[in-house]
């Protein structure tokens, strides 16, 4: 009689890591389909591309460590990294860029440091730090919200522009592309104008933030709450990174509103939203305990804020993302939870409220 | 109402438990061969007091404790002796064990009872105790401990008895079945133990999924107006069950870390364990039978009262299970229980539920041993367990062997409640990982006592060699002295006196060495060519002494109590070999 003995427990709740990252990917859906809106086709093609060579590179890579090929190409990591980075690549991009931007991420920053579970930093924002270091000019391209709609720049029009650089009408990069918002701010402010006036002065600003990207960046911020719902993430990450930007950003607001940004501009202008729900929460490269979240969340807040305000890039989520990627085992070194049974004050701040891992959950 | 306090973590899990609940329960048939382990409870194994050919009664003493932390073992039904010998029992590293093997005559001939104890507040409680003990009763939650001695608190006072019936494991039904149908008896068990344990008052955790168990007890407790008993409704969270986190809910107390219940004045028993009190000391019974749930993919899903020592797979046919397509069996409940490695496998004192072919199709089964992803430090586990502990953490450092830093990381506060892999996304056998932890702790401490005792010797035999070096040189220079000393008479007085000082100390210490050696060649009792019945009987008394011995020491630290009563048999037993 042979009967079969594993240990216990017998049953799995059936969650596993393909579930959790299509998660993430059918999060992002809404915003993908808003920044195709008001910035044409260019980040569906850049998506597809760099998805592909996310795999391409990971199946490549996987054969060469020898390790099993399909478990690790199905679980939907390299898809998340690729689909991250095309979020940070202007659409308009020639094809190598994201190519060269998906292949580093997961040959350098993903499998040269184990393969998943192993990388200390977010291959996605490797990537494109390796981009926007290498590639200054091309990555600074961006387009202005709707213009691709008024000039009724087609879908085949776009991939032309992407794969041979071929404009239509006679159009060039130049004429198609514009700084961001963030960038537009910084760059008037080194010449000694107010916000008040960039602002009024350029047709890019919406209501709080850049027309456009605010609105991309309330379909994220959507998506990142139903992660929060499906609890693929906490809310640890998310608020202590918006809330930490929040309170500095309004500190120096109310300091002075003609040099220092408002804290809405700054929770909605660039990549925050993307940041603080999809990019800072990559469990692999964060903290992991429940404090720690909170203390690195804070953490990217206050980089973004300072680089930002003082430092040479517009946007800095990478940059944040990175140097907190580097204190997270400190952190969670430092942030254990107290254990049941164990004097000592309670440090824990988990939530009580209970999983519904039986499948019949919303 | 009283204020609940909800532990963090845990998980909701699908109950299935209407199917085994539906119907009534009923006898199991008495099986043609009861198997008996020598061991169902923590502890030192019974040792047996039968022969192979030996008639016994049901209720019979059949096997008894050699040591405090330990339990008798008594015949589930009238039969023969047909074997003492390895058997199949249910342990997770499928070992086997001696087991005492009797071929039922289906007379179910009952040994001669007592007297029904008329009122067992005449009792004192360490009688109580005592007739608990005799009866065999252990922990029937699952743990196994003699209840005896967690019935005996010592020196310290208890405030709170709490009865266990919180069931949070899918699946198991058997206390909720037993909270239906045996209520007004576990009211008088539960009244019983209160009372060994001069407890203040008593609180009965039933979990919110099983409203008739809570009626029907709520009911009894009204109608025996006992006021002291408060039955209480937790929320249905796995695992509420667990000794420490039901204890949490109800009073919002914390088990100290490494201590018992009874370090805050609580003690909880399961309510199993009051059936199985009130049956020993209203009819003089021992612990023969028990609720199983017997669920899974058999036909007919339900409990039974089975005799302890009754294969398995008796009870999976009795419910219409098909014997030839049998994959898994578990017994106990899906996420704790033990995976069985062969169906002849008897039903112990703790055995709660037998879970049959456990890929039932609405469980995703953990496709474990085939290929665990790595970890992706999600922290999904650090939320799901209910102790607070990082179960990321201690997986990295028990994968690496860094056997110091998960405990560290407390690995010793892990109850193995198995809710971290239960929710792990990259399926990874995380509990496996820290069982394997801690018995590697365990062997690795049980080296160094090893080495410990075995240096210890050594330094000793060196201590001993060189004293016996420096007592032979002090003889020769006594001699040589005394040699010197004799011709030079009158000069030589004060001196002499001083040798004569020495002489007669010596001889008098050589004296007492004497007189100690005798006392211990006298043998202790006349005990060789004893009868057998006589040898028992003696053993009894041996017994007797050695326990009031370990009884009257500090209940708190059994292992110790424990330690020193194998010590003291071990030098009685080097005594009488001298
Ligand atoms: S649940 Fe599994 S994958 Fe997630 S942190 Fe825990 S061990 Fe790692
Ligand atoms: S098995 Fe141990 S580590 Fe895992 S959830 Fe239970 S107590 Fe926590």
């Amino acid at each position: 009689m042979s009967l079969d003995t594993t240990s216990s427990p017998h049953i799995h709740s059936g969650i596993h890591i393909t579930g959790m990252m299509m998660r993430v990917c059918l999060a992002l859906v809404p915003a993908i389909i808003a920044y195709t809106w008001f910035f044409g086709w260019g980040l569906i093609i850049n998506i597809v591309i760099a998805i592909t060579t996310a795999l391409c590179a990971e199946a490549m890579m996987l054969k060469i460590r020898q390790r099993p090929i399909a478990p690790f190409l199905t679980d939907g990591s390299a898809v998340v990294t690729g689909l991250l980075l095309a979020f940070c690549i202007p659409p308009l991009s020639p094809w190598w860029i994201t190519v060269m931007g998906a292949a580093f991420a997961i040959i350098v920053a993903k499998q040269l440091y184990g393969g998943l579970g192993y990388n200390p930093f977010n291959p996605a924002m490797v990537g494109y730090v390796m981009l926007l270091i290498s590639f200054p000019l091309e990555m600074t391209q961006w387009v202005p919200p709707n213009i691709v709609n008024q000039l009724g720049v087609s879908f085949v029009d776009t991939l032309n522009i992407i794969f041979t650089g071929n404009f239509p009408y006679l159009l060039s990069i130049d004429a198609l592309s514009m700084a961001t918002p963030l960038d537009t701010v910084k760059t008037e402010l080194g010449l000694n104008v107010t916000v008040t006036e960039i602002v009024r002065g350029n047709a890019i600003f919406g209501d709080f933030a850049g027309i456009g990207w605010e609105w991309v960046s309330n379909w994220i911020l959507l998506g990142g709450l139903w992660l929060i719902y499906k609890r693929i993430i906490t809310w640890h990450i998310p608020l202590a990174l918006m809330g930490s930007l929040f309170v500095i950003s309004f500190f120096f607001f109310m300091v002075d509103p003609d040099i220092y940004l408002s804290p809405m501009f700054h929770l909605f202008g660039g990549a925050t939203i993307l940041a603080a729900f999809f990019i800072a929460t990559d469990p692999v490269s964060a903290s992991t305990t429940p404090w720690g979240r909170i203390y690195y969340g804070i953490g990217i807040g206050v980089f973004i804020y300072v680089i930002r305000t003082w430092g040479s890039y517009p946007d800095a989520v990478a940059f944040a993302v990175l140097l907190m990627n580097m204190a997270a085992p400190t952190i969670d070194y430092y942030t254990q939870p107290r254990v049941f049974g164990h004097s000592g004050k309670d440090a824990s701040i988990k939530d009580t409220t209970i999983k519904d891992t039986t499948g019949e959950g919303p | 109402m009283r204020r609940l306090f909800q532990f963090r973590g845990g998980v909701l899990l699908k109950e299935h438990k209407r199917d085994a609940t539906a119907q009534s329960v009923q006898p199991a048939t008495l099986p043609k061969r009861l198997v008996l382990p020598l061991q169902q409870h923590i502890g030192e194994p019974a040792e047996p007091i039968v022969a192979v050919g030996d008639k016994v009664l049901k209720g019979q003493l059949i096997a008894k404790p050699m040591s405090f932390i330990s339990a008798p073992v008594h015949a589930s039904s009238s039969g023969t002796v047909v074997a003492i010998t390895e058997h199949p029992v249910s342990h997770p590293s499928q070992l086997n064990a001696v087991c005492i093997t009797i071929e039922t005559d289906g007379q179910e001939r009952w040994k001669e009872r007592q007297q029904a104890v008329a009122d067992y507040h005449q009792l004192p409680p360490e009688k109580l105790r005592e007739m608990i003990r005799d009866a065999g009763i252990v922990g029937m939650g699952g743990a196994g401990f003699p209840s005896h001695v967690k019935l005996n608190p010592g020196q310290k006072a208890v405030d709170t008895l709490v009865l266990n019936g919180a069931e949070c494991e899918p699946y198991i039904t058997c206390d909720e079945m037993l909270l239906r149908e045996r209520a007004l008896e576990i009211i008088v068990g539960l009244r019983i133990m209160r009372y060994a344990l001069q407890a203040k008052r008593c609180i009965i955790g039933i979990e919110n999924n099983k409203a008739a168990a809570f009626h029907a007890l709520q009911e009894q407790v009204r109608n025996t107006g006992a006021d002291f008993i408060e039955v209480v409704q937790v929320p249905t969270v796995y695992p509420t069950g667990g000794e420490k986190q039901l204890i949490h809910v109800l009073t919002g107390k914390e088990v100290p870390a490494g201590g018992l219940p009874l370090d805050i004045g609580i003690v909880c028993h399961n309510v199993g364990t009051a059936y199985a009190v009130y049956r020993a000391i209203e009819f003089d019974e021992p612990l023969i039978s028990r609720f199983v749930t017997i669920a899974g993919s058999v036909a007919r899903a339900r409990n039974l009262e089975v005799l302890i020592g009754t294969p398995i797979i008796d009870l999976i046919k009795e419910c219409g299970g098909n014997p030839s397509t049998l994959s898994r069996v578990i017994m106990g409940g899906p996420m704790m229980g033990i995976a069985l490695h062969d169906e002849s496998i008897p039903v112990t004192k703790v055995t709660n539920c037998i879970l049959v072919n456990a890929t039932i199709s609405d469980v995703p089964l953990a496709s474990k041993g085939s290929f665990a992803m790595p970890c992706i430090r999600c922290g999904n586990c650090a939320v799901a367990c209910p102790v607070d502990l990082l179960p990321q953490q201690l997986y990295w450092h028990a994968r690496a062997k860094d056997f110091d830093k998960v405990q560290d990381y407390n690995l010793f506060d892990c109850i193995e409640c198995g809710c971290c892999d239960y929710v792990c996304p990259s399926q990874i056998p995380l509990v496996h990982y820290f069982r394997f932890a801690k018995t590697e702790i365990w062997a690795q401490q049980q080296e160094k006592i090893l080495a410990d005792a075995a240096r210890e010797r050594h330094e000793f035999r060196e201590l001993r060699l060189e004293r016996d070096k420096r007592e032979k040189q002090e003889r020769h220079k006594a001699k040589r002295a005394a040699l010197t000393a004799n011709p030079k008479t009158k000069a030589g007085d004060s001196k002499d006196s001083a040798a004569d000082a020495k002489k007669a100390a010596i001889q008098a210490a050589m004296k007492r060495a004497q007189a100690k050696r005798e006392v211990n060649n006298i043998p202790p009792k006349n005990i060789d060519n004893l009868t057998a019945d006589q040898q028992r009987k003696v053993d009894e008394a041996d017994r007797r002494r050695s326990d009031d011995q370990a009884e009257t020491k500090v209940k708190a630290t059994p292992q110790t109590t424990n330690q020193a009563n194998t010590q003291s048999k071990n030098s009685t037993a080097q005594d009488s070999s001298q």
